[in-house]
């Protein structure tokens, strides 16, 4: 059976010329950057390339780029590094009720010890409200972390104005932009960010490998000690092949950003129209428009998420339920709760997530098996659409 | 997902799905938060499940527990056909992960409410 890979928000598949990058540095550049010698030199170097090739990609210096093990612990860096180097000043964050479980389970962990948090509604269509943040924001706020596309629903917040209102509020701003990277065109000084989450995963690069943006002059109190790499923010030795490959990534998603930006987005129209017109009483979750180019999701009445996922696998889609870290438990994901859908609404919804790789060829073949697949779940179903009894 | 071999068997073709016009009982049970449900149809002679079926709204685990507590229950007679647990059902599955072992209840339990029907029309039970 030939296989489609529509789940590119919970990974996505390496370029090869990205592996290409990385393949010597396991074998015949193994070096550990902190060595003297020459092995050492090349795998330093190496990292350094690394740095700037990050940096440049988003407007920034190379000492403003550190490397980590990706999003998650990015994100983790960010907010326990600002909390607990500025707590003298205030100890309140505020963030949104739909972020990432890195951001959100961390602000659970800071709440436990002594931070104030605040969590930002969203709008039905899954937007932040910059007038919310203005109403929120006090003497106490050292931080606002707002994600700039949300990784189930898609949708793209105005970050660039709610880094300004953090700004004017004396706080710093954060943005989780692991969904974004190579998608949206993010500029660290133009969009006033002062730290930024990046994971390689999700556009071409390795697992296990991100980097954290972070504005020179913005202390931060370092979550991992030891050998003192990364300016004493991260140590640990390099994975050099692994940042070889962020690097290379990075470079080449920002130089075919809009080629494939394009791309993914009239592939996704198509899918969204298509999946809206074929199937009864399907919604989008989301903005129309104010989304990622590669993000669908769904939502179909009177039929279960996981069931429907594995319908579509069993007919060769790989799909998701929501965010990928959630598929395991049955409760309605905690960005479908934000944007005010009902456990029962919640349950029937769908991820559809593309890439650059993706072919108008695949789309076409979900539009067809889609409305089968939904129909076949629907008539097991003691209830029927609109819930008058069968 | 750590589902099953036999699971996904019986979420790809489960076995006894529809609805029966002429049940000599009829038991529904759902969770009425998140919306799972089960209806069970059941056919009885002698007190023997001579025939039965269901209809589902829920997860994989649902729909796959549904059916392969159908295929238990055909032939069995009442006592024991409702003696049968979420564990029963879930060992015939060759095991359900731990947070979908509840979703192996709501057949049994619609059984139990099928029995009753069929108790109830028969004026053997009140
Ligand atoms: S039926 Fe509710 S999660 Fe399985």
């Amino acid at each position: 059976m030939e296989r489609v890979y529509f789940d590119n928000s919970a990974t996505t598949r390496i370029d090869t010329r990205v592996l290409e990058e990385m393949l010597p540095f396991f074998v015949h550049r193994f070096g550990n950057a902190s060595s003297m010698h020459y092995f050492g030199r090349e795998a330093y170097d190496a990292l350094e390339v690394a740095r700037q090739r990050t940096a440049k990609a988003i407007g920034a210096t190379s000492r403003e780029i550190i490397f980590t093990s990706g999003g998650t612990e990015s994100d983790n860096l960010a907010l326990q590094g600002v909390a607990f180097a500025n707590m003298e000043k205030g100890k309140h964050i505020i963030t949104t009720s739909f972020e990432h479980h890195a951001v959100l389970h961390t602000c659970h962990f800071l709440s436990g010890q002594g931070f104030r948090i605040t969590y930002l509604p969203v709008s039905k269509e899954g937007l932040v409200d910059p007038e919310d943040l203005k109403k929120t924001i006090d003497k106490e706020t050292i931080l606002v972390s707002v994600m700039s596309a949300n990784n189930e629903i898609g949708t793209i917040q105005p970050i660039r104005e709610l880094a300004a209102i953090a700004h004017e509020g004396g706080a710093l701003f954060h943005s989780d932009a692991v969904q974004s990277i190579t998608k949206l065109p993010l500029d660290v000084a133009k969009d006033n960010i002062d730290l930024l989450s990046i994971s390689a995963h999700k556009f071409h690069g390795p697992k296990g490998v991100g980097a954290l943006y972070i504005r020179k002059g913005v202390k931060l109190r370092p979550l991992v000690f030891g050998g003192g790499q990364e300016r004493g923010l991260r140590s640990s030795t390099e994975n050099i092949p692994g940042i070889v490959g962020l690097g290379k990534a990075m470079e080449l998603g920002m130089k075919e950003m809009e080629e494939s930006v394009d791309k993914m987005t009239s592939l996704r129209d198509r899918l969204i129209e298509g999946t809206l017109s074929r199937v009864n009483g399907c919604h989008l979750n989301g903005h129309r428009t104010r989304r990622l180019c590669n993000n669908a999701h769904f939502r179909f009445d009177m039929v279960e998420g996981e069931a429907l996922v594995l319908s579509l696998d069993m007919k060769g889609f790989a799909v998701s339920t929501g965010s990928a870290c959630s598929t395991r438990s049955p409760e309605t994901s905690h960005v479908l709760k934000a944007i005010g859908l009902r456990p029962e609404e919640g349950r029937g919804s769908l991820r559809v997530s593309l890439s650059k790789f993706n072919t108008t060829e695949e789309v076409n073949m979900f539009l067809e098996s889609i409305g089968e697949i939904v129909e076949r779940l629907r008539s097991m179903a003691p209830r029927g659409l609109g819930s008058g009894e069968t | 997902m750590g589902y099953t071999r036999k699971v996904m068997e019986h979420f790809a073709n489960p076995k006894n799905v529809g609805e029966m016009k002429d049940a000599h009982g009829v038991g529904r049970f759902g969770n009425t938060v998140d919306g799972d449900e089960v209806v069970i149809y059941i056919k009885v002679k002698n007190d023997f499940i001579t025939d039965v079926s269901f209809k589902v709204f829920g997860c994989v685990a649902a729909i796959a527990s549904a059916s392969v507590f159908t295929e238990m229950i055909k032939g069995k007679r009442l006592e024991e056909a409702i003696q049968i647990t979420k564990e029963d059902v879930s060992r015939a599955l060759d095991g359900l992960p731990s947070e979908k072992i509840g979703c192996s209840v709501i057949a049994p339990d619609a059984l139990r409410a099928a029995v009753d029907d069929y108790l109830k029309k028969q004026g053997r039970k009140k």
